[in-house]
């Protein structure tokens, strides 16, 4: 595999080394640009919900894809963010203020959960989460004074400094500056210390503390900037859904956006992107896939949700690197041909690694 | 609240526990014997007491033998989940199985749905009636459940401790590789604790079914167990055993007291403890020390 000899630090924390790269963002770049010269205003508010699970993709991604500890539960601050946001914005604080506030109290949310489970086993945090998310969803429906409770709750008008954005493109290039800025807001996250010391806290607990890493304080760090990008991606979600209900976070939603770094590639900004794109086709794909099935099938309710299910668990199973992963593959094998290796990305056969010491 | 009123709750609150425990026993065997920690085994109940329904109520085999053919059939189906699925994830991150269980209880329970819909089907099982003690009145189904889970303890306490499978099970929970070495058939009693703890989820289900009626809710049971499991802490069987009681005991107390939240409070109190003692009332797992 192409591998650069890194001969400078400059080289190092460089976020794009390759040219090619460098070609392949400014082209994606460009073409978000000029995306809403193009398409209708119907596309371009469905492109701003992607643009929400893309934000909230990467939340999740820092914690899930760089610190590896699972959080079943994201969908309770995606929630704790679309609340914090419509209601702040109901008493009268403006848009610019809101957002970040509403980051902020989901991100306090997380940290605080995250104390509770980051001295234990990675599981721990896992059903913290879930629990987390179910007793969210209740009480969202039992804190009616800021809630709303099942009533929903109304969100305010989209208005930045006193101009009320209505038209599609206008949304649209809001939530665009706010994915690009959060994007590079992770990436030199991820090239600065408390971002490495994630990474090796993924890769190897026990390497991680010889290194002198406090694994507990890393992992509260990355909850907490997890759930503030997720929060952050909640408030502007609140504002495509209009009207909040309690209903609206499941834990459905929760699994959605695990698919989406799961299926995307675990570990890259890149497959968080590829994975907000797939699940935003994955509607589309189902109601193919149910024109070809037999109607006995087609007509099954629960054949989303087994879709969902069955997705993820191939993509586990079969290709945990997901789409970024079957791209880098590709473009190896165009790269390299016809020297292409498959052993090259061959997984380990590895026996059980016990995390139980006494 | 009367004497009796809070001696009737804590017996319901008992057996709702001990149909917690059912299912944490489950899930319990298969950590400790592979540190994979089965998401997915509210759902294997579920599907279990749906097996033994179809079975017993819609194919009309009768209630003992329906049981009985369920119970197997759980058995099949969790022997083979582990030699199809669970086994090609042995040395994986510990992120990807919590997924991949995830997943695999989502599938399930979608299947579950696509089978058996959404309604909800009763079974009564022949043993069904009422027990007056005193001024309290117990259901016999759920003295069932509670004796069902002291026959289940007895049972796998006995199978691990005095037969020679049980014994080569704990030898590969303890290192896969040496018993390995040892010629324990590691791959294939994973595979069987796989089939034993869906039996026992199967059970939990079995016996749950007549109080709590059958429908793919009660799947939620998987997760309330795990809270269970964590608060008494994890990876002991005690430690299950205890924690699944407190929450089945504390849960219609409290929702009694505050009724907005009710049907959250398992998970209220796994969080609690989480904050107050995050290793559980009985410690078992550790950090290396570097």
């Amino acid at each position: 595999m192409h591998t650069m000899f890194k001969t400078r630090y400059e080289q190092d924390i460089n976020f794009l080394t390759d040219p090619g790269k460098r070609i392949r963002v400014a082209l994606a770049f460009v073409g978000a640009m000029a995306l809403p010269l193009f398409v209708t205003d119907y596309f371009l508010s469905e492109l701003a919900i992607f643009l929400c699970y893309a934000i909230a993709g990467i939340g999740l991604m820092v914690l899930l894809g760089f610190t590896g500890q699972v959080s079943f539960g994201h969908v309770a601050f995606l929630g704790i963010g679309a609340y914090a946001h419509a209601a702040l914005l109901t008493r009268g604080v403006p848009f610019v203020i809101a957002l970040p506030l509403a980051g902020l109290i989901s991100g306090l949310f997380g940290a605080a959960l995250a104390r509770a489970v980051s001295k234990m086993h990675g599981f721990y945090f896992a059903v913290a989460t879930l629990a987390f998310a179910i007793v969210m969803e209740s009480v969202f429906g039992a804190a009616e004074f800021v809630t709303g409770g099942h009533m929903g709750l109304e969100v305010p008008e989209l208005a930045l400094f006193g101009f009320a954005l209505i038209m599609g493109w206008q949304v649209y290039y809001l939530y665009l500056a706010i994915l690009i800025f959060i994007i590079w807001g992770v990436a030199n996250l991820m090239r600065a210390p408390a971002g490495r010391s994630m990474i090796a806290v993924r890769d190897s607990e026990t390497s991680a503390r010889s290194l002198g890493i406090n694994i507990a304080r890393v992992k509260v760090l990355s909850f907490f900037v997890s759930a503030a990008i997720t929060g952050v991606a909640g408030g502007l979600m609140a504002h495509q859904l209009f009207y909040l209900s309690p209903e609206t976070f499941n834990l459905l939603e929760s699994l959605k956006l695990m698919l989406m770094v799961v299926v995307g590639g675990l570990g890259t900004i890149a497959g968080a992107l590829m994975g907000a794109v797939f699940v935003s086709f994955l509607p589309n794909m189902i109601d193919g896939l149910r024109m070809i099935l037999p109607p006995f099938l087609a007509e099954q309710s629960g054949l989303e949700t087994f879709l969902f299910g069955g997705i993820i668990a191939l993509f586990i199973m079969f290709e945990p690197d997901g789409l970024y992963g079957r791209w880098r593959k590709i473009r190896l094998f165009f790269e390299t041909y016809p020297y292409y290796r498959r052993a090259t990305f061959v997984r380990q056969k590895r026996y059980l690694k016990t995390e139980r010491f006494r | 609240m009367e004497f009796n009123d809070i001696l009737q709750l804590l017996l319901i609150g008992l057996s709702q526990g001990c149909g917690y425990a059912l299912v944490a026993i489950g899930f319990v065997f298969i950590y400790r014997a592979t540190e994979i920690v089965s998401f997915a085994h509210g759902e294997i109940m579920m599907f279990g007491a749906f097996m033994v329904l179809t079975m017993a109520e819609l194919w009309g085999l009768g209630f003992w033998l329906g049981a009985a053919m369920g119970l197997l059939s759980m058995g099949v189906i969790g022997y083979c989940l582990d030699t199809v699925v669970m086994r090609r994830m042995i040395g994986e991150s510990q992120a990807s199985i919590f997924i991949l269980t995830v997943a695999l209880g989502l599938m399930i329970k979608a299947l579950a749905w696509m089978i058996w819909g959404y309604s909800t089907f009763i079974l009564i099982p022949p043993y069904h009636g009422d027990i007056s003690l005193g001024s309290v009145v117990i259901g016999t189904d759920r003295i069932a459940v509670m004796l069902g889970t002291v026959l289940v303890c007895v049972l796998l306490w006995g199978f691990f401790s005095r037969t020679k499978v049980g014994l080569a099970m704990q030898a590969a929970s303890q290192n896969q590789l040496a018993a390995y070495y040892s010629r324990v058939p590691v791959k294939r009693l994973v595979s069987l604790i796989w089939a034993i703890a869906a039996m026992v989820a199967a059970l939990a289900g079995l016996l749950m079914a007549p109080i709590t009626q059958v429908d793919t809710e009660i799947s939620i049971f998987g997760i309330k167990a795990i809270a269970g499991a964590i608060v008494g802490g994890f990876g002991s069987i005690p430690g299950a055993l205890l924690g699944c009681l407190i929450i089945g005991v504390a849960e219609p107390f409290l929702d009694y007291l505050y009724p907005p939240l009710k049907g959250v409070y398992a998970y209220i109190i796994l969080l609690a403890v989480l904050f107050i003692r995050p290793e559980g009332l009985i410690p078992q797992t550790f950090q290396k020390k570097v």
